[in-house]
């Protein structure tokens, strides 16, 4: 039979990526915080449900082209061009998936919950707040509390959880730090609320993962994850040797391109929040829709795609 | 002089210099051929003026197999640089291009219009029609089609193509952030096909409600013409939602509005909403005829009735309803709140419920058959394990809080790959091999036929499956430039695209061999059919059926053979009246043509000359008072007499 | 179309099958309408109130204006309805008579909406001011645009009609336009309510 060859093809396809993909990251499936923990979580439930269904049809489908393909020999009696129906078993295929799906949605709904809130684990302490702003093809990262603000890399503490307030100077964009936890869209004239956290320290990638045109594949950022002390240490060090961000400095860095990482002591927050209605035309104002029209060969940016 | 080299034609890449000389040289040769051969009036007077269903069908079909081509040829592009992503085989650009050319053409001018041909081919055989129910606008709808796909798939030489991915959200797509004429191609060709697609989606409501043979009641249609009547309510009530969205960003980028601008208070996520409101039932615009399609092919080879008609056009009912309410999965990473996002999870999900139903219901077809494994066989049998996988990771995507983790990842190109080529384009493949006899007159290469199958069908899965775990490695859908440890599944992934290329070509190199070799058919009834469309002869005759029977139950040609019946009652025949040809729909479309490249590159004068000529072809149409003709009952015995020789 | 029978009585426009596929065909039309008109009047409501630096539509709306454009359609409809019914009769020149009427009304409306436009331009609010008036003239100017559409239509008809007379390919094409007519009625009820009721209240 030809055909169970294509499925142990597929199985054999399913095992060879596994080990290929032992030795590599899968940052998806080994968060490194409680949103992605949770998240995790779901995903292999739902893996676990899914499989149980594929391994019901393959094994029917088998079942059926093994015994009911025509064949030299086959009598007919077990051949019956008038079955049309079975109500009882056509009852159960309706039930047994509205029972899966109810399954399903309980714990999904509950997640989509927990998720708008800061994580309980690290529910003594305050959230840190991030403004993390998009534009063509970079990251700005502002620490209200703090004062200060960096491009293309954050710093946050460990075991406390961050609210990131979401928003973007131009296109469509979307922050996604895979070990931490699941994305969120960064908009013009609208602010969108991602709570992270990670358990361990590292250094994580992120990146925007929503197309943005020409320099999307490089708008990448890293995350350093480092206990409360250190990241305490960090921020005065930047607040004490990094410059002023000034309104037109900030002007300039807005043109679509790429930048290097960047630290400042002030925040772009007190000229413009792209975030409110007022703020979603501030880059328009600036550079004009000649910025776009002819963009340049893109340099300037660390080159992390391809390191 | 500057301005047709530097913003008119695409140059300084040697891609698209190829295409041009290519495109110049494939014009030069069929202009060549017409003229030598003296064509040109076989071409207009047969094809270019026909009103005729099963011509309409196969040009729709021969238009869809070109797109095939064009958008396979971006995705191997794609997988090239993604197997080689050091050495810019494509900068960013040129890769934004293909990737959303890619898209759009695989949904809009190849997967639609290839069911949409099949639909155009069959139902009317399958309900004992003559033709549909407005000729004229069907072969509007065609020509608006194939006007629009040309004016799309121009943009690759003249004035660059759209670069904003198929979804093209604003504001990247918007004229603040992407100005000049690629985007304006985007919205303009999907416009001009647009409105062909949903005069179809009226037509064949029309025609499949009110020209069933007598005494076919609607729980007796055949299942495919069942799946395109449900298409065709999606189509009409989806459709004018894209017109209204294309009509809104067109007049953003021409005329200076605000709808989904940064600027003036726009508001750009209005056009993810209208956009997916029209485009999630569009994916089922493009499923159902093929679910139709398998649930034809799966009862004729495994000889048996359809298991549980019923539940299959119920389910059928509930995913169309279903498909207008889960628009939001698209973007619930765009923070809509706890409460949107759980329901629409939930009306997600539930999608899987009929789609289940009715994944059981084709095994229990197979169940107590008799399994012949012809081609179109094999597709359908390939289908249920690669669309199930599929399926399932479309539940898992519906799980809102873990899709903030599969958004716009590689599992989710995973996923609508699964879905949409083993659905759409396997149904395609199964619908086109099946009906190919009676198209044509001979059956497609058995041979030629199942190497292409094991091509494609081994090739799709190496593809994609690689690609479920690259999502869970984070490699974001739409980068042109790839990371060192994405390589070697990517690779893999490349490897799988290669053989669906293979595949893919001995399918078309099997239409010329069976054209050249294949034994030609002596019956109408190549495989033992139970609808209608095998109870009369191949080729079909132009009125379709000479005499129209009376329908007494659900597979009305199966009983026929089993309890007499004839398409031919020479006692009864009468005149048969039939719609004339007309040139107007094709010069109709043609000024729709003019007018879409007018405004692309927003030169009025064009645009509105181009307008005043559809307005003209609308009012000579208005006076036009001749619309048929009658076919004597001499021609129609001369005619069934010579066709039916064979079959003695 | 042989085993669908002609009727030789009932109304002129229903007697083929031809006839009824057309009028099942055209109604699905306006249903395909209605679904686009929707999607105007929801983008409409999602953009109310953004109007950034251009005035507020209380500022410009007035209800005598509102009132009459309503007035007129409204009537016209009726006169249409006439028209439809003098078709029924079998009366050309009643027919006739009742058609012009509608058209003498429909461009009166045409005549207030364009004023109505300009002046609106003249007052700093156009189709590129704002989010909120892009969706305004829009939607109106698409609603518009049919009734001047419906109009030419409507010419058309009635030389055909002088010409060939009543048939029963001229009844059908006038009771379908007759259908389009009551429809931009319809829409234009929504319209008045929604945009300019509501805009000079909120």
């Amino acid at each position: 039979m030809k055909n169970k060859w294509g499925k142990y093809g597929i199985l054999l396809a399913v095992a060879f990526l596994l080990i290929l993909t032992a030795g590599c990251s899968v940052p998806v499936l080994d968060p490194k915080g409680p949103v992605g923990e949770s998240q995790k979580n779901l995903i292999v439930f739902s893996i676990i449900m899914m499989s149980l269904i594929v391994i019901v049809v393959m094994v029917a489908l088998t079942y059926m082209l093994v015994k009911f393909r025509e064949r030299p020999n086959r009598s007919d009696e077990d051949y019956d061009p008038e079955h049309e129906g079975n109500t009882k078993l056509e009852i159960i295929w309706t039930v047994i998936p509205l029972i899966i799906v109810t399954a399903l949605s309980i714990p999904t709904v509950i997640t989509i919950y927990q998720l708008e809130d800061p994580p309980q684990s690290s529910s003594d302490k305050e959230p840190l707040v991030v403004h993390a702003t998009s534009a063509d093809w970079k990251w700005f990262f502002s620490y209200p509390e703090q004062k200060i603000e960096t491009v293309n890399y954050l710093h946050i503490p460990t075991d406390r959880a961050v609210e990131f307030k979401l928003s973007s100077a131009d296109s469509m964009a979307s922050l996604w730090i895979p070990a931490l936890g699941g994305q969120k869209y960064n908009m013009a004239g609208m602010e969108t609320t991602l709570y992270l956290q990670a358990d361990e320290a590292g250094t994580y990638e992120g990146r925007n993962s929503n197309f943005t045109g020409t320099g999307f594949a490089e708008q990448t950022f890293d995350v350093h994850a480092e206990p409360a002390e250190e990241f305490q240490n960090w921020v005065e060090e930047t607040k004490q040797s990094a410059p002023e961000l000034t309104q037109d400095q900030y002007d300039e860095l807005l043109a679509p391109g790429l930048l290097q990482e960047m630290e400042f002591s002030s925040t772009h927050l007190e000229y413009v929040d792209h975030g409110s209605m007022d703020g979603s035309d501030y880059l328009i104002q600036r550079h004009g829709t000649e910025a776009f029209e002819d963009i340049p060969a893109l340099e300037g940016g660390e080159d992390v795609a391809n390191d | 002089m500057d301005f047709l080299l530097n913003e008119f034609l695409v140059t300084g890449d040697p891609l698209i210099y190829g295409a041009m000389v290519s495109i110049v040289l494939v014009s030069i040769a069929i202009v060549f051929v017409l003229t030598y051969f003296r064509k040109w009036g076989y071409l207009w007077r047969e094809w270019l003026t026909t009103v005729d269903h099963k011509k309409i069908g196969i040009m729709y079909i021969i238009a869809a197999i070109a797109m095939l081509f064009r958008g396979g040829v971006d995705a191997m592009l794609m997988r090239a640089q993604l197997t080689l992503p050091n050495t810019e085989f494509l900068n960013s650009q040129h890769y934004n291009e293909i990737f959303t050319t890619h898209g759009t053409i695989m949904i809009i001018f190849m997967a639609m219009p290839f069911l949409i041909g099949l639909m155009n081919f069959v139902v009317p055989l399958q309900i004992g029609a003559r033709d549909v129910a407005f000729p004229f606008l069907n072969a509007v709808s065609f020509w608006s089609f194939a006007f629009g796909a040309m004016l799309f798939n121009l943009s690759f030489v003249i004035g660059g193509s759209p670069d904003a991915g198929w979804t093209n959200y604003a504001p990247l797509a918007g004229p603040n952030l992407n100005p000049g004429p690629n985007i304006n191609y985007y919205l303009l060709g999907l416009q001009i096909s647009g409105i062909g697609t949903l005069a179809t989606g009226i037509n064949f409501m029309v025609t499949i409600l009110k020209m069933r043979a007598p005494g076919m009641k609607l729980m007796r249609m055949p299942i495919f013409t069942w799946s395109s009547l449900i298409t065709s309510f999606i189509i009409t009530f989806a459709f004018p939602i894209l017109t209204v969205a294309l009509a809104l960003m067109t007049i953003d980028r021409i005329f200076g509005s605000q709808f989904f601008t940064l600027t003036g208070e726009g508001m750009p996520m209005m056009w993810a909403n209208l956009f997916w409101l029209w485009g999630h039932p569009e994916v089922y615009i493009v499923i159902l005829p093929a679910f139709g399609i398998f649930s034809e092919v799966i009862s004729t080879f495994a000889r048996k009735q359809l298991f549980g008609y019923k539940a299959m056009v119920w389910s059928m009912l509930i995913i169309a309803g279903l498909s207008f309410l889960v628009w939001v999965h698209h973007f619930f990473t765009m923070g809509a709140g706890a409460g949107v996002n759980s329901v629409f999870s939930v009306t997600t999900m539930l999608i899987s419920v009929p789609t289940g139903v009715k994944i059981f219901n084709w095994l229990g077809t197979m169940y107590k058959g008799k399994i012949r494994f012809d081609t179109p066989m094999l597709w359908s049998i390939g289908f249920i394990p690669c669309f199930v996988l599929g399926g399932v990771t479309g539940v898992m995507l519906a799980m809102a809080a873990a899709d903030y983790q599969y958004h716009n990842t590689y599992f989710l190109v995973a996923h609508f790959h699964n879905v949409l080529i083993a659905g759409t384009v396997f149904g395609c493949f199964a619908g086109l091999t099946f009906w190919y006899p009676k198209m044509f007159g001979h059956k497609m290469n058995e041979k030629l036929g199942k190497i292409s199958f094991w091509f494609f069908v081994i090739g799709f899965n190496v593809c994609f499956l690689p690609m479920y775990f690259l999502g869970f490695m984070g490699m974001p859908r739409r980068t042109y430039s790839i990371e060192p440890e994405w390589m070697p599944l990517n690779v893999i992934s490349t490897i799988g695209a290669v053989l669906m290329a293979v595949g893919f070509l001995v399918f078309v190199y099997n239409i010329y061999y069976s054209f050249r070799y294949s034994e030609r058919e002596k019956t109408g009834d190549t495989w033992d059919g139970r609808a209608l469309e095998w109870a009369t002869t191949t080729p079909v005759p132009f009125y379709n059926f000479a005499t129209v029977p009376e329908i007494t139950g659900p597979e009305a040609f199966w009983k026929m053979k089993q309890e007499g019946g004839t398409t031919y009652d020479k006692e009864n025949l009468e005149p048969i009246h039939m719609p004339s040809d007309s040139g107007v729909p094709f010069i109709m479309s043609a000024f729709m043509f003019v007018a879409g490249f007018g405004l692309v590159w927003e030169w009025m004068f064009m645009a509105i000359a181009g307008l005043i000529g559809i307005l003209a072809c609308m009012v000579v149409r208005s006076f036009d008072y001749d619309h048929g003709f009658h076919v004597s009952v001499e021609e129609i015995k001369e005619t069934e007499e010579k066709a039916r020789e064979g079959e003695k | 179309m042989s085993g669908h029978s002609e009727l030789t009585t009932g109304p002129l426009e229903y007697r083929s099958h031809e006839d009824r596929m057309t009028v099942l065909g055209f109604w699905l039309f306006l249903g395909a309408e209605i679904a686009l008109f929707a999607t105007l009047f929801a983008t409409y409501a999602v953009l109310f109130g953004r109007t950034a630096d251009a005035p507020a539509p209380q500022e410009l709306f007035e209800m005598p204006m509102a009132l009459t454009m309503t007035f007129l359609l409204l009537t016209s409809s009726f006169t249409c309805g006439i028209a439809i019914h003098e078709m029924r009769r079998g009366s050309l020149k009643g027919l006739l008579t009742w058609l012009i009427i509608t058209l003498a009304l429909g461009l009166g409306f045409l005549g207030f909406e364009i004023y109505e436009f300009v002046h609106y331009a003249h007052e700093g609010a156009t189709l590129q001011s704002s989010a909120y008036w892009s969706s305004f003239f829009v939607l109106t100017g698409t609603h518009g645009a049919h009734v001047t559409l419906g109009i030419c239509w409507a010419v058309l008809l009635i030389i055909q009609l002088k010409k060939r007379g009543l048939n029963q390919m001229t009844a059908r094409k006038t009771f379908v336009l007759g259908l389009y007519w009551h429809f931009l009625d319809v829409i234009w009820i929504f319209l008045f309510t929604s945009v300019y009721l509501i805009g000079m209240v909120v």
